[in-house]
């Protein structure tokens, strides 16, 4: 998964074509922190029809807020640079993540 | 499913499990604990932790359930990372989200609570975007930026307090009347002289709005319905939990009215083998503390529980020989009385018959399946099956013989 940040943000997903999975996470977010084995499994799974990104919202918050995440963890979906879907809090499962990135495929 | 017969399956692993998982586990008994997200529950959500004993202010929730963790790790205990879906408690047979089953001697059912969410308009739809249950995971967020809290319990004035150290300010809404809270002496007195914290008294919220982020929550007084609005970047919720027993509806284990599994002072439900530990069962204090308690009681208990009930088994229910079990306390004194008429009696059949002697102080759960009530009682099987049952009285060197006459050639 590529690590996205303020510098690099721009550039990987706004400008990027096609579909974006960006996991917005942070050190202090236990089920951050759970899911994240999940998320890079879907990565080596689904990596060749979207993008696998995760941001570390500790040093990027003002990032985080602009893209309107204020709060952990949030799985946000781009398309062609553009915010189109995203789950939060509980709704952050592997089988929701997963169920997700099938339906913005298809 | 494996053959494998573990001796404590564990539900969830917040401080109840992972308590038990450790007294298990260095009781050197097989020890499984599943756990669908990572380890710690809600402790594991709470940054301030400054009441367990022995470890003072420094000390945070994930810091502790990560020693919890590591420390039933270091004993034996299997940690599975799993989603518990259904159980069949009479077999101990535990299925899972991913397909797999797991069977067990006993369960030890600490799945724990989840932060109650308030159902107002705004709160679902803004949840990741100003709407928090968890200060420790999204506080930072919120530096120089004004948040709410709704509640006044421990949670709310403690996680308030936390939230202090980042945003600008934290209004609580209290729906008490002024200077009422329900929180610890010591939270609220802190929380008092805080400079950062406001007030809005006899208060809750009606709606939270925002386009994308908080932007402002409508509060109402609960003694005028005056509402008012105030803006906002955060609201942070904490008005209780609820227990996430979802999962074991309809299994026959009782539940109260609101959710909660009801124990004895052992952690027993009302299924044999099946113990529940934790904030998911009805208890006064839920707290870490009382959590590891009830885990470490529960561990104890189901590690008695095998030994008695795999003792029975093998010596009287798959005994080949007619078996007279004597029920009796020494605490009882007609059951002293009576022991030795009852010991020569049976004695006298020599390898024929045997004797089995049961604490019922000890074991109630034992005398109570058989339906024991009386002191001393003898209830005599054959090949598994009760064939006769004689209660204080009855009991005779006659009514024993009489009683064996037909299983003893």
């Amino acid at each position: 998964m590529l690590e996205v940040h303020k510098d690099n943000f721009e550039a990987e997903v706004l400008q990027a074509e096609g579909l974006v999975l960006v996991d917005f996470w942070g050190p202090k977010c236990e089920s951050c922190l759970a899911v994240m084995p999940d998320v890079e499994a879907l990565a080596e799974k689904y990596g060749d029809r979207l993008k696998f990104c995760k941001l570390n919202t500790q040093g990027n918050r003002r990032l985080a807020i602009s893209q309107k995440v204020l709060g952990l963890p949030v799985i946000a979906f781009y398309r062609n640079g553009e915010k189109i879907d995203e789950l939060a809090k509980d709704d952050v499962t592997k089988e929701n993540i997963e169920a997700k990135i099938l339906e913005l495929l298809a | 499913m494996s053959d494998k017969v573990y001796d404590i399956l564990i539900v969830g692993g917040g401080p109840g499990g992972l308590a038990a998982a450790i007294y298990g586990a260095r009781a050197r008994l097989n020890t499984l604990l599943i756990e669908k997200g990572k380890t710690g529950g809600q402790a594991a959500t709470t940054e301030d932790m400054e009441n367990y004993p022995g470890f003072a202010r420094g000390t945070t929730g994930p810091g502790l359930m990560k020693a919890f963790t590591e420390h039933a790790e270091s004993f034996g205990a299997e940690i599975v990372r799993d989603e518990v879906v259904k159980i069949d408690m009479e077999e101990k047979v535990v299925h899972t989200k991913s397909g797999a089953t797991y069977k067990s001697k006993t369960i030890i059912l600490a799945p724990g609570a989840v932060p109650r969410t308030l159902n107002i308009p705004g709160e679902f739809a803004l949840r990741g975007k100003g709407v928090s249950y968890c200060a420790t995971c999204d506080a930072d967020f919120f530096e120089e930026l004004d948040v709410v809290v709704l509640g006044n319990g421990d949670a709310a004035i403690e996680e308030a307090g936390y939230l202090t150290k980042f945003a600008n300010s934290v209004t609580i809404i209290v729906i008490h009347d002024e200077g009422i809270l329900d929180a610890a002496p010591m939270l609220q007195e802190r929380a008092f002289k805080n400079p950062k914290i406001k007030w809005v008294w006899n208060s809750t919220l009606a709606e939270i709005k925002g386009d994308g982020l908080v932007e402002s929550v409508v509060i109402k007084n609960v003694k005028t319905n005056e509402l008012t609005e105030m803006e906002t970047n955060g609201v942070f919720i904490y008005v209780g939990t609820v227990p996430q027993t979802e999962f074991v509806k309809d299994t026959g284990l009782e539940l109260d009215e609101r959710g909660y599994i009801v124990t004895n002072e052992k952690m027993e439900t009302n299924i044999d083998g099946v113990f529940a530990v934790g904030d998911a069962r009805v208890k006064y204090l839920r707290q870490v503390v009382t959590a590891a308690a009830d885990g470490a009681i529960a561990a104890v208990a189901a590690e008695k529980y095998i030994v008695e009930e795999e003792g029975f088994r093998q010596s009287v229910l798959e005994e080949d020989r007619p078996v007279a079990v004597v029920f009796w306390s020494p605490m009882v004194q007609k059951a002293i009385e009576m022991m030795p008429t009852i010991e020569t009696t049976i004695d006298s059949y020599g390898e024929k018959v045997k004797l089995w002697k049961m604490d019922t102080y000890r074991n109630q759960r034992v005398a109570n399946r058989y339906n024991v009530t009386k002191n001393p009682t003898i209830v005599l099987f054959n090949k598994g099956e009760v064939v006769a049952t004689l209660e204080e009285d009855a009991i005779t060197e006659d009514s024993i013989r009489q009683a064996l006459a037909d299983l003893v050639s």
